[in-house]
């Protein structure tokens, strides 16, 4: 039996590892949803991330929970730059921004000689694995469902529902908002680092405009209801086009797809159910 | 050796003011920001590249028919992704995602049928030809390009302020229910702008492919992020402003890779967006009230 399992393990490997990192992926696309703001930067995001921690194990032998710190770190500083001007403003300054950001960090990376330049990093330990990955994701999923039944899930919901009711009612709207792109950033970082450190390889064009819209589409076809939505959209668009090899070539057509379809037709996506509060009136 | 480098800014900011025209002229008056505007731009150049390969059009024929063909599409798609969502009445970021995910799915599509190579109109297109002015050298291409662009920009201002199609837009753009109310077809100005704007979009596309001469399907990508940072610069939904900070990003970017590296040339629109972000968001105009939380 346990030869069996760990057989499958090793055979499905890399498509477990990343089903783990496109959820998390996923939840870091949520935090921002839910705060009714569209982010277009968690693959870049993930990028700082990765290569961030990719470095500092390869180059400097830094321990890798250390690395993950700094993975974390050191994309929501840049979320914070980014969204301190852009969240004062309506939701599609930030869009536009974050878009310019994944293809300037391109740009930089490409550029960039001591990371390796257009070749990218090669030969990444492989530190971080199942347990790392899927703690990970347990941790950000019961952490968010807690959230949902707080006091600060109420004030998101209620932002997503009406912003400006939602100020009206001292919901302190710049906080919240920075609050969540800051922490989605954080996520992203860490699945950055993760997905380094399973793959041993991380490249420039890894995390521009398509990754950060197939991101989206995790999360926009899960439904952003509840934290389970996205990792759901998660699975099924990471999972589909193994199952169905001759969907693989067409991947990035029917993520648009979706998206296309999703909005217009099913704006609540797959799941669309919101965590129920004890004690709290309909 | 500056002058030069000035005009070849001009030259590029030209073509910057022209596809951001459209793009903002979009936003402005459909309340939209439609990511598909960069598609339209490599529809533009690969309906000219066509059209003169196996219609053996002149360019000067081609590049109209590029941009009533391009404007058609555009109209087309407009009807069919944010007909619904306007008709809706859907939140704003609805309508961004849509075109996200048209754009992903029609550059894939285009990507399939085209594949990424590089394709260059037949040479019999424009005979290459340059001057020299007193040190400074021109092509027919860069004359093109200018001459394309001063009419467009002319007539467009002309449509929106003296006539009466323009005074309808313009009062679809401020608001939209008093407009119909006054009797404007709503319905009929949204497709007309959708029309000018994409043939904007396409003319700017089939003006870089001649430029350049290297037309791919992810060719309007690229020009996308520069027209973010000339229309949010300009202020979004301006006009006059999106063609000022036209000129500026061109101008900005081939000093930059003058006089300090060429491989930084396209960080200069991010950077220039973020400054703006920060300490002007509402344009170099200031017109546009821009919508606090």
């Amino acid at each position: 039996m346990m030869h069996t399992l760990d057989n499958f393990l090793f055979t499905y490997q890399s498509l477990i590892y990343a089903l783990g990192v496109n959820s998390l992926l996923a939840l870091s696309m949520y935090v921002v949803l839910a705060v009714g703001q569209l982010s277009l930067g968690q693959a870049a995001f993930m990028g700082v991330g990765a290569y961030s921690s990719a470095l500092l194990t390869l180059k400097f032998g830094v321990p890798f929970p250390v690395a993950l710190v700094v993975a974390a770190a050191a994309p929501s500083l840049l979320a914070f730059v980014i969204g301190a001007p852009t969240l004062r403003l309506s939701g599609v300054y930030l869009a536009i921004a974050t878009i310019g950001l994944g293809e300037v960090l391109r740009i930089f990376f490409l550029n960039w000689d001591y990371a390796g330049g257009a070749l990218g990093l090669n030969g990444i330990p492989e530190l971080a694995g199942f347990i790392w990955i899927f703690g990970a994701l347990t941790i950000a999923l019961a952490g968010f469902v807690a959230i949902c039944r707080s006091r600060v899930g109420r004030a998101m919901e209620a932002i997503r529902a009406d912003e400006a009711a939602a100020g009206v009612m001292g919901v302190n709207l710049p906080a919240y908002k920075l609050g969540a792109l800051v922490v989605s950033a954080a996520i992203a970082g860490v699945a950055g680092a993760f997905n380094a450190h399973v793959s041993s390889f991380i490249g420039p064009n890894e995390y521009g405009f398509d990754a950060a819209v197939t991101i989206l589409s995790f999360a926009l076809l899960g439904g952003i209801g509840s934290p389970f939505g996205p990792v759901i959209g998660a699975l099924v668009l990471t999972a589909l086009p193994e199952a169905l090899r001759p969907l693989h070539d067409y991947r990035l057509v029917i993520n648009g797809l979706i998206i296309v379809c999703v909005v217009i037709y099913l704006p609540g996506g797959l799941l669309p159910w919101r965590i129920s509060r004890i004690g709290a009136r309909k | 050796m500056l002058v030069q480098q000035l005009l070849n800014g001009l030259l590029s900011g030209a073509v910057y003011a022209l596809f951001a025209l459209g793009f903002t002229l979009m936003f402005g008056v459909l309340g939209v920001i439609n990511l598909t505007y960069g598609f339209y731009f490599s529809t533009g150049a690969f309906v000219a590249l066509y059209a003169t390969q196996y219609l053996h059009m002149p360019i000067f024929v081609a590049l109209p028919f590029a941009a009533v063909i391009t404007g058609i599409v555009a109209v087309i798609i407009d009807d069919l992704l944010l007909g619904p969502l306007r008709r809706a009445k859907a939140p704003e970021l609805s309508s961004l995602m849509v075109t996200l995910g048209a754009t992903l799915l029609l550059y894939s599509l285009m990507t399939a049928c085209f594949t990424t190579d590089i394709r260059r109109f037949p040479p019999a297109v424009f005979n290459g030809g340059a001057f020299e002015i007193e040190g400074l050298r021109i092509t027919l291409s860069q004359i093109l390009i200018v001459v394309t662009v001063a009419i467009i920009v002319g007539g467009l201002a002309y449509l929106l302020q003296r006539t009466k199609l323009g005074l309808a837009i313009r009062a679809i753009a401020e608001n939209g229910d008093a407009a119909q109310l006054m009797g404007v077809n709503a319905g009929g100005i949204v497709r007309i702008v959708s029309f000018i704007s994409g043939a904007l979009g396409g003319a700017a596309g089939v003006l870089i492919g001649l430029n350049y001469n290297a037309i791919q399907p992810y060719m309007g990508e690229m020009m996308m992020l520069k027209g973010f940072a000339v229309i949010i610069l300009g202020g979004l939904g301006d006009i006059r402003g999106a063609v000022l900070a036209g000129f500026l990003l061109g101008i900005l970017e081939t000093l930059t890779a003058g006089y300090v590296a060429s491989s930084i040339k396209d960080a200069v629109g991010f950077l220039l967006l973020v400054l703006t972000l920060w300490f002007r968001p509402v344009g170099l105009f200031g017109r546009v009230v821009a919508k606090r939380a």
